[in-house]
C-alpha cells in the first residue's frame, strides 16, 4: 500500500479532507499507514537538484565537524548532551544523507528523518549564530521539512494545519463571517466599559490594518477585545480585514510552500484592497515571521517587503507608550519579579531585541525586571517553537525540551513571565503544568489594559452620581 | 625530483588552487538565489555588504564572538593553528625567497624567531584539535575519515617544514617531502573541505547578508555575533 488513505503525498485541499483526517484520532491510522508509504526517490532527487543550491550545499560540504554548534542547541542541552542532538549531526544524518544517496532512501529513513526534523529541531536558528562557518542548521531543517512534506512524511497535525490554510486561509476552520462575528461579539461584550468601542471592518485607507492568530478567534477571543480596547484608547484609526485576517502559517512549520504562498497572499490582497498605512500583527512570533519576514519571498516580492509597512504588535505598543497615546498609571505598575521571553522569530530573526524591553520600562517598577540569561538574539527557544507544541506524536520530546526554559526562568527568580508570542506563551503554560514551578505567564495586552491611565472622556459615564 | 617539485608541480598546484577557487567562488555566488534563499541580496547591496563584513571580521577576531567566548579552549586551538596555517605559507622568509625566484614577487616576511614560534603554536593548536576530536563525544559523533584526512594533510607541511628547518637527518629529503606536502595542500583545496580556506568567506558573507538584510538589518539591528 504505497499511498495510504490518510497518509499520502497529496496535500489536503477540501473541507472533507480535513474532517476525514481529523476523524482519525491522534493520527493513529495515519502513522500506521506511514510505515508503508513509498518514497518517490526520483521526485526527491529532482526537487533537490532544482532547489538545493550553493548556499545549503556549501554548508553541508564545509561543515568542519567541529561540534561548536552543540552547546548552542537547547535540545542538545535538554537531552543530557547526547551527541545525537548535535545540530550538525542532526542535519548531516538526514538532509546530508539524502543528498549523498541522491534521494535513494528507505521508508524507515524518511520516518526517522521526520522525527529529527520536527522533534529534534524547532528551527530556532540559534546554532547558526554559534557556527564559525556561519552554517545555519535551522534553515536547512526548514528546507528538509519541505522535502519531507512533499513525500508525505509529515506529522499529522502539520498535514492538517497546512490543509486548513489551503481550505480556509487560516490555521483553523474559521470562515470570514465567523471571524468578523466573533470580533464584533467580543467588542460588544466590552462596550459598557469602553463607550464607543467598535471594530471597524474592511475600512479603506485606515492607518492600521490589524491581523491576528486564528487561535485568538477560536480559543482566546478576549485577545481580540483587548486589541480593540487598546487601539480605541490610543485613538487609532484602525480596521480589520474580513478576508486575509490570518497572520499565521502552520504551512511554514509543515514545509508546504504552496500553502505558505497562498496564505500570505491572502493577507497581502487585503493590504492591497484596503490600502492601510501599516499592518500590525498580533502578539505572535511565527505569524510575524510568516507574513512579514518570509512571506514577501513566498509571494515573489523582490524587495523582500510586504506591500505596506508591517510591524509586530510590540513595535506598535512601544510606539504608543513612547508617544503618550497610551498612558500607564504609575501606581499600577508591576511590582513583582518579572522576566521576558524573547521570541526567536522576531528577536533573533528580525532584530526586535530592545522593543519589548522598552515596553517593560513603562510597565514594570524599576528594579523588578530581571532578564533571562542568555537573552535577546541569544535567547533559547521557548521549547515549543516550529510546530513542536502542536504535535501530539512528539509530546514527550517536547516536554523534555521545556527544561532549558524552565531553568532559565527559575534562575531569574521571576514569578511572572511575559511572553508576547503565542508559541512561547503556550510552551510556558505547558512547562508550568509539567513542572509546577509556580509562575504565571501573560501576553502584553491584558497587562497593559490593567495598568492604563484612561482619559476621562473615554471612561464610562457614571449614571447614578 | 627537486626540479619537478619546485618547477612544474609548483606551478600546477598554484594554478589549480587559485583557478579552482575562483571557479568555486563564481559557482557559489551565482548559485545564490534571492527567492530560494529568501534574501533580497540585490535590493539592498549596502546593507548586505555591511552584514557580510561584520559576519566575517567578528569571527576572525580571537574571542570576538559569543561563539568563540563560549568555547575558550577551542578558540585558542583554532587561532593557534590557523594563524600559522595562514601566516606561515604566506609570510615565511624561506617561502618568499622561493616566491621571488619563481614568480618575481614576494610578500612581507616574518623574522626567523617569530616564524618558529608561530609554527610551533600551530602544531600545538592542531594537537588540541586532534585531541578534542578523539575525546569529546559531540565531536566524535561527527568525525569521519575525511576529517582525519584533512587534519593529516594540514599537519604534514608543518611537520616536514620543521624537520627541514632543524635539519633533522637528511635536509634534502625533508625539503622535498615538505614541498610535496605543501603542494598537496594547494591541490586539495578546491576539492576537499579545505575549500573552506576560501568558502569560509563566502558562507559567512551569505549569512551576514541574510541577517544584514532580512533578519534585522533593515530594522537597524546589526547581528550580535
Ligand atoms: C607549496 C609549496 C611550499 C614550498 C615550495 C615551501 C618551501 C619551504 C622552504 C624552502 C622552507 C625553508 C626550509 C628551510 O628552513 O630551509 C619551508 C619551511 C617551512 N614551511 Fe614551507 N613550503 C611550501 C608550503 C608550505 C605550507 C602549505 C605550509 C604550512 C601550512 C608550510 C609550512 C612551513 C613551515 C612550518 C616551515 C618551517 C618554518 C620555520 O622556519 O620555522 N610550507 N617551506
Ligand atoms: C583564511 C583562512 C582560513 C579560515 C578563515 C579558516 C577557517 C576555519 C574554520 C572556521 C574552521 C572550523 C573550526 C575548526 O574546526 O577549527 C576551520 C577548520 C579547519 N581548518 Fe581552516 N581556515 C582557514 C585556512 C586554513 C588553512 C590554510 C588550513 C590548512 C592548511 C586549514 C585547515 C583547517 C583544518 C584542518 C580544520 C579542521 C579542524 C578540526 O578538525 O577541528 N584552514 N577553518
Ligand atoms: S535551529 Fe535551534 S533547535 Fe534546531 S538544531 Fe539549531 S539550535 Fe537546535
Ligand atoms: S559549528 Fe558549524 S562547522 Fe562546526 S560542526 Fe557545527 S555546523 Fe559544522
Amino acid at each position: 500500500m504505497p499511498e495510504g488513505k490518510y497518509c499520502n503525498k497529496t496535500p489536503i485541499t477540501t473541507a472533507e479532507g480535513i474532517t476525514d483526517l481529523l476523524a482519525d484520532k491522534s493520527g493513529a491510522k495515519y502513522y500506521e499507514e506511514m510505515k508503508s508509504l513509498e518514497v518517490d526517490s526520483d521526485l526527491l532527487w529532482k526537487t533537490i537538484q532544482n532547489t538545493c543550491k550553493s548556499r545549503i550545499r556549501t554548508w553541508l560540504e564545509i561543515c568542519a565537524h567541529c561540534g561548536m554548534c552543540a552547546d548552542s542547541c537547547f535540545l542538545y542541552l535538554a537531552n543530557d548532551r547526547v551527541p545525537e542532538q548535535v545540530p550538525a549531526y542532526k542535519i548531516q544524518s538526514t538532509l546530508g544523507t539524502i543528498i549523498k544517496k541522491k534521494g535513494k532512501v528507505s521508508n524507515k529513513f524518511m520516518r526517522d528523518a521526520m522525527r529529527v526534523a520536527w522533534a529534534q529541531c524547532t528551527c530556532c536558528n540559534r546554532c547558526g549564530m554559534y557556527c564559525p562557518h556561519g552554517i545555519d542548521t535551522g534553515i536547512m531543517f526548514g528546507y528538509l521539512r519541505g522535502l519531507l512534506y512533499q513525500q508525505g512524511f509529515v506529522p499529522w497535525e502539520m498535514k492538517i494545519g497546512a490543509g486548513m490554510h489551503r481550505v480556509y486561509n487560516a490555521q483553523m476552520d474559521i470562515s470570514s463571517e465567523d471571524y468578523v462575528d466573533t470580533f464584533e461579539w467580543m467588542v460588544e461584550e466590552y462596550e459598557d466599559d469602553y463607550p464607543g468601542l467598535t471594530v471597524p471592518v474592511d475600512v479603506e485607507d485606515a492607518d492600521i490594518m490589524y491581523t491576528v492568530n486564528a487561535r485568538e478567534a477560536k480559543h482566546y477571543p478576549e485577545d481580540l477585545a483587548e486589541a480593540a480596547i487598546l487601539f480605541h484608547i490610543a485613538g487609532e484609526n484602525w480596521t480589520i480585514p474580513s478576508k486575509g485576517w490570518e497572520q499565521t502559517s502552520l504551512a511554514m512549520f509543515a514545509g508546504d510552500w504552496v500553502a505558505c504562498k497562498q496564505q500570505v497572499e491572502s493577507v497581502y490582497d487585503a493590504m492591497e484592497r484596503l490600502r492601510p498605512k501599516r499592518m500590525i500583527g498580533t502578539e505572535c512570533g511565527h505569524a510575524h515571521r510568516a507574513s512579514v519576514v518570509e512571506g514577501p519571498y513566498w509571494a515573489g516580492r523582490k524587495d523582500g517587503r510586504p506591500p505596506v509597512e508591517s510591524i509586530h504588535y510590540i513595535e506598535w505598543l512601544a510606539e504608543a507608550l513612547r508617544e503618550g497615546k497610551l498612558k500607564i498609571d504609575p501606581a499600577k505598575r508591576i511590582k513583582q519579579p518579572v522576566t521576558l521571553q524573547d521570541s526567536c522569530n522576531y528577536v533573533r530573526n528580525h532584530g526586535l531585541r530592545d522593543t519589548a524591553r522598552e515596553i517593560l520600562s513603562y510597565l514594570v517598577e524599576p528594579g523588578y525586571f530581571i532578564d533571562m540569561d542568555p537573552r535577546k538574539q541569544h535567547n533559547f527557544c521557548c521549547g515549543g517553537g516550529g510546530g513542536f507544541n502542536g504535535i501530539g506524536y512528539f509530546r514527550k520530546e517536547r516536554n523534555v525540551g521545556l527544561k532549558v526554559k524552565r531553568d532559565q526562568i527559575l534562575a531569574t527568580g521571576a514569578k511572572l513571565v511575559i511572553a508576547p508570542c503565542h508559541n512561547c506563551w503556550d510552551a510556558i503554560r505547558d512547562l508550568e503544568e509539567e513542572f509546577e514551578i509556580g509562575i504565571k505567564w501573560s501576553f502584553l495586552k491584558p497587562l497593559v489594559i490593567e495598568m492604563l491611565d484612561i482619559p476621562d472622556h473615554l471612561k464610562p459615564q457614571e449614571e447614578d452620581e | 625530483m627537486h626540479a619537478f617539485l619546485t618547477g612544474p608541480l609548483f606551478y600546477i598546484s598554484l594554478a589549480v588552487c587559485l583557478g579552482g577557487m575562483i571557479f568555486r567562488f563564481y559557482k557559489y555566488f551565482t548559485g545564490l538565489s534571492w527567492q530560494l534563499d529568501r534574501v533580497a541580496y540585490k535590493e539592498y547591496p549596502m546593507m548586505g555588504l555591511k552584514g557580510a563584513w561584520r559576519s566575517i571580521y567578528k569571527w576572525l577576531i580571537p574571542y570576538g564572538t559569543y561563539g568563540w567566548r563560549q568555547q575558550p579552549v577551542m578558540a585558542a586551538a583554532f587561532f593557534a593553528f590557523h594563524i600559522g596555517a595562514v601566516c606561515i605559507p604566506l609570510f615565511l622568509a624561506g617561502h618568499n625567497v622561493f616566491l621571488k625566484e619563481k614568480l618575481g614577487f614576494s610578500l612581507p616576511m616574518l623574522g626567523a624567531c617569530a616564524a618558529d614560534i608561530i609554527s610551533w603554536l600551530a602544531i600545538a593548536g592542531l594537537c588540541v584539535l586532534v585531541l578534542r576530536r578523539l575525546v569529546l563525544p559531540e565531536v566524535r559523533i561527527l568525525t569521519d575519515r575525511k576529517d582525519w584526512g584533512v587534519l593529516l594533510l594540514s599537519f604534514l607541511p608543518f611537520a616536514t617544514g620543521l624537520l627541514a628547518r632543524y635539519q633533522v637527518g637528511d635536509y634534502g629529503l625533508w625539503l622535498n617531502l615538505h614541498i610535496l606536502s605543501g603542494e598537496l595542500v594547494l591541490l586539495a583545496i578546491p576539492f576537499t573541505k579545505l575549500s573552506h580556506v576560501f568558502l569560509f568567506f563566502a558562507s559567512r558573507a551569505q549569512l551576514g547578508m541574510d541577517f544584514g538584510i532580512k533578519r534585522g538589518g533593515l530594522k537597524g539591528t546589526p547581528m550580535a555575533w
